[in-house]
């Protein structure tokens, strides 16, 4: 099993021209949050440290261009309020879903999911949040939250979304 | 009547238990004169198909008889290959099979080949059937069999019928007597439910071998057909299982840190390769099922996966994004002098490779459109069979010659369907499922 641990970090950049999708610009799917079922609150509605505050104010999903892990300059503005959040709320352990839209085939896409909430975890633990707070699941092409067939649904669904595990503490 | 008893193998299908299927073979030709007999080139793409009359198997059990030439014609026929004659054009049934049909009277309807059998259930239980294949024109007997199983079987004994037409006609072995395993899926798009299904090749005998509670994903045969490799989500890291089809039971392949996914059965059944995700990146490893032992095959920073062995069991095709895109590799499969193969247009992944060796099968994303194509190992005579919105996933007839693959339909109400391409890239046909699926797994040939 050792071979396993001593892999060399894919910290590996992909190329890619993507022509510029401000995905930040697409309204997010408040159908999206699907497991916070506090996506009905309003914005003054939202107890601070609550997981529907990290939902509606902080904002739990960052957005990828096509096949890429670079974070761009919309989704580092998020993670920094996450970040910022989750610091101050640290009784909070959570998971990180990495997810890939339909336009890819079942396996890669697996593995790109992973390595988009990979991109997250590192960014969190190169800014001080303790990585035993955090896990990392691929759910690959599975989970879409916008079923339509053009643009504006992949750019939702090519997503790293942080789940609070123990919402409602 | 010389009938000589070749082979006796026990099958083990799931949930079935115990079949026996005694193949008997050797009918005696009844004499005739030589002459040229019909028979097909299978190697040219644009084929003119044989027209075969299959008349309603004789014998005591009308019903009996009128299905099993059913799912005869519906093989043959969806192969492309053959072309069953309308039976509204048939002569009058003949009442014994041991006799030469009456040439004369099948020549109007233009059959060249004429199939005559015989079924019914023995005193001592067993089902018995046995079948002439006719050469119309040349007025001589192609081939002769018997077979026997348990009644329950019918459909099997007559997909190996369907095989034995099939390879007398064209030289080459069949694929009727043969499975798929595959995703099932039901519900809206972004909460579907995904269940392991298997079915016959041609949709018969459909029955479920997960209930849908967890996520599941690229079911895959081991050689024997009697274990299924698959992904599943469970509570935590996703996993790769194996599933028993004779007992039901499920077992982790091994217990690992990380997700393990993208598995496949080495062709001597005895080691499984799969990816497994370490951080960022995904690498390809196999292991021994009986040792547990795991070798590394990839090691680098990367997304390799989909690996499938040579039929050989000397060199596996996988692919990876090591070079910027998504593209396909050939190594040894001990991890040796892997070298790419493609460098179209696009991008290409889930290589698979073909039974006889000589191609492998992928999907292709190039202009917005998945299609799927084949080349050969070393790389060169890329063919394109199919291309659309969204095709995915190929799998192999077991004489690969049909190449099954998924096709989404698009929309929010649309969905993955299950579709076979013949390999000249003609003969595109749905397979009608009750609901829709994806991700098949085309089993080897049972008998």
């Amino acid at each position: 099993m050792s071979a396993l641990v001593n892999v060399a970090r894919g910290a590996r950049v992909v190329a890619f021209i993507a022509a510029a999708l401000l995905v930040a610009a697409c309204a997010r799917t408040p159908g999206g949050a699907d497991r916070t079922g506090g996506a009905s609150l309003s914005l003054s509605g939202a107890k601070p440290g609550s997981s529907q505050d990290f939902v509606v104010n902080v904002g739990d999903r960052v957005f990828f261009e096509t096949d890429s892990t670079n974070l761009t300059a919309t989704a580092v503005e998020t993670l920094n309020k996450q970040v910022t959040w989750l610091n101050q709320y640290g009784r909070y352990a959570f998971t990180i879903e990495g997810h890939a839209d339909e336009r890819g085939t079942r396996e890669y896409n697996i593995a790109l999911g992973a390595r988009r909430a990979e991109t997250v975890r590192n960014y969190f633990i190169a800014h001080g949040i303790a990585a035993n707070r955090m896990r990392t699941i691929s759910y690959g092409k599975e989970r879409p939250v916008a079923v339509c067939d053009d643009i504006s649904c992949w750019s939702q669904n090519r997503r790293a979304v942080v789940v609070l595990d123990n919402a409602g503490v | 009547m010389n009938v000589m008893r070749l082979s006796r193998r026990g099958f083990r299908l799931a949930r079935a238990g115990a079949v026996a299927l005694a193949f008997l073979a050797g009918l005696a030709a009844v004499p005739m004169p030589a002459s040229a007999l019909v028979s097909l080139d299978v190697t040219s793409g644009n084929i003119n198909p044989i027209p075969i009359a299959i008349p309603n198997f004789l014998g005591g059990n009308s019903e009996l008889g009128a299905n099993i030439a059913a799912v005869i014609t519906n093989d043959l026929k969806r192969s492309g290959l053959f072309v069953p004659v309308d039976p509204s054009a048939f002569p009058p049934a003949q009442n014994s099979t041991g006799v030469a049909p009456s040439f004369a009277s099948w020549q109007p309807t233009n059959a060249q080949a004429l199939v005559i059998g015989g079924v019914g259930v023995q005193p001592d239980g067993k089902l018995r059937a046995e079948v002439r294949l006719w050469d119309v024109f040349a007025g001589q007997q192609m081939m002769g069999q018997q077979f026997s199983a348990t009644p329950d079987n019918w459909r099997r004994v007559a997909h190996i019928i369907a095989d034995a037409i099939y390879k007398r006609m064209t030289g080459e072995s069949g694929y009727f007597d043969s499975r798929i395993v595959f995703v099932e899926e039901s519900g809206p798009k972004d909460r579907r439910v995904k269940k392991l299904a298997i079915m016959d090749q041609d949709g018969a005998n459909l029955h479920y071998l997960t209930k849908g509670n967890d996520l599941v994903l690229t079911p895959r045969f081991s050689p024997s057909s009697q274990t299924v490799a698959y992904m599943s989500y469970g509570t935590d890291q996703p996993q790769v299982y194996l599933l028993n089809l004779a007992t039901n039971k499920r077992s982790l392949v091994g217990k690992f840190p990380g997700m393990t996914f993208a598995p496949r059965f080495s062709p001597d059944g005895r080691s499984v390769t799969m990816s497994f995700q370490q951080e960022g990146s995904a690498n390809i490893f196999s292991m021994d099922l009986a040792s547990k032992q795991i070798t590394r095959l990839t090691n680098d920073a990367a997304i390799n996966t989909s690996p499938c062995y040579s039929p050989d069991g000397t060199q596996i095709v996988f692919e990876s994004d090591r070079g910027g895109t998504q593209q396909l590799y050939v190594m040894g499969a001990d991890g040796s002098n892997p070298r790419r193969i493609t460098f179209g247009d696009g991008t290409y992944s889930t290589p698979v490779w073909s039974p006889r060796g000589d191609l492998i099968a992928f999907t292709r994303q190039a202009g917005g459109k998945f299609a799927i194509g084949v080349i050969k190992p070393d790389g060169s005579g890329m063919r394109i069979l199919t291309e659309g919105f969204h095709n995915e996933g190929p799998t192999w007839a077991p004489n690969g010659r049909v190449i099954m693959f998924f096709r989404d339909v698009q929309g929010a109400n649309g969905g993955p369907q299950l579709w076979t391409i013949d390999l000249t890239g003609y003969n595109e046909q749905r397979l009608p499922t009750p609901a829709f699926a994806s991700d098949p797994a085309w089993s080897p040939l049972l008998n």
